[in-house]
């Protein structure tokens, strides 16, 4: 499986969700530039975390209009495996991949610690390798998680299974507690915690592995 | 040419530092401050002729976020 990490200026995950991605599938991703208009193919793309353009504007609104993010969109479009994690997450409801938003935590503070997660749907691509019903451990390192949309788009989202995580109990404020989100078709998934942070015991626990070897298994 | 934009977030949608802000005003003893918003203003500079479609583009397209904003825009 070929993947690629796309960097943007003020990315600081991108070399996490590098290290995850070889330790898993064995091969070193692209990193990708955010000013390329193009890159190799690759069947899996990532948007790392961390404060791309300085949260300018709104966090993820820059990243989203960059000369990259053209090309990411056409190939989500067509299809193309990709995971947005934090910030990454934030560019991808800015591109309107993913319905919603993400605000300010309610609280107004910076939560940065593991958070238990409900899987809620562990049938997609990312997440096959889990239990439904089950809780894992994944870390949280954000200001701006508070999931918002609509009460339409939320009924929508549950029933058609595109909620992937929810939190255990609120910690930023999100609608009913929402954590990660699927697209309609399921090859985009967009979280706000970390699975790149929880890889093996010396991290902590490797309950995010599985996220990455879900995605190995279904593409190979 | 000058477009002062304002943008704000929806009814309905919770402002948790709207409510900081208000919260902070209480603690100051301002009374009668019954709710705070807090929103962006963006100030544009632009040719002669552009017109309030292009600048109503630039707000659908980047300067707000219509899921969680309004915006509103006045040309000089």
């Amino acid at each position: 499986m070929k993947s690629a990490v796309i960097v943007f200026p003020g990315s600081n995950c991108d070399r996490d969700m590098a290290v995850a991605l070889e330790k898993v599938t064995g091969k070193k991703p692209e990193m990708v530039w955010h000013q390329s208009a193009d890159f190799e193919k690759v069947d899996f793309i990532a948007l790392p975390g961390g404060f791309s353009y300085g949260d300018y504007l709104r966090c993820g609104a820059m990243s989203a209009r960059s000369t990259v993010m053209k090309e990411v969109i056409k190939r989500a479009e067509a299809g193309v495996p990709v995971l947005g994690v934090c910030n990454g997450f934030q560019v991808l409801t800015e591109t309107g991949l993913l319905p919603g938003a993400l605000m300010r935590n309610a609280s107004l503070h910076f939560v940065c610690r593991d958070v238990e997660l409900e899987v809620v749907n562990d049938a997609s691509l990312f997440t096959n390798g889990y239990t439904a019903g089950s809780n894992i451990t994944i870390p949280v390192a954000h200001h701006d998680g508070n999931y918002y949309a609509d009460k339409e788009t939320l009924d929508a989202l549950e029933g058609e299974g595109q909620v992937a995580f929810r939190y255990a109990e609120d910690i930023n404020g999100a609608q009913r507690r929402i954590a990660g989100v699927l697209n309609k078709k399921g090859n985009v998934l967009g979280m706000m915690p970390h699975p790149e942070r929880m890889i093996e015991p010396a991290l902590g626990g490797s309950d995010g592995r599985i996220l990455f070897e879900s995605v190995m298994n279904r593409l190979g | 040419m000058k477009a002062r934009i304002h943008v704000t977030l929806k009814n309905g949608v919770l402002d948790p530092q709207g409510k900081a802000i208000e919260h902070a005003l209480g603690n100051m003893g301002f009374d009668g401050v019954e709710a705070a918003r807090q929103g962006k203003y963006i100030e544009l500079d632009l040719a002669a002729g552009t017109t309030k479609e292009a600048v109503d583009e630039m707000c659908r397209k980047l300067l707000a976020n219509t899921v969680i904003e309004n915006y509103s825009i006045e040309l000089e």
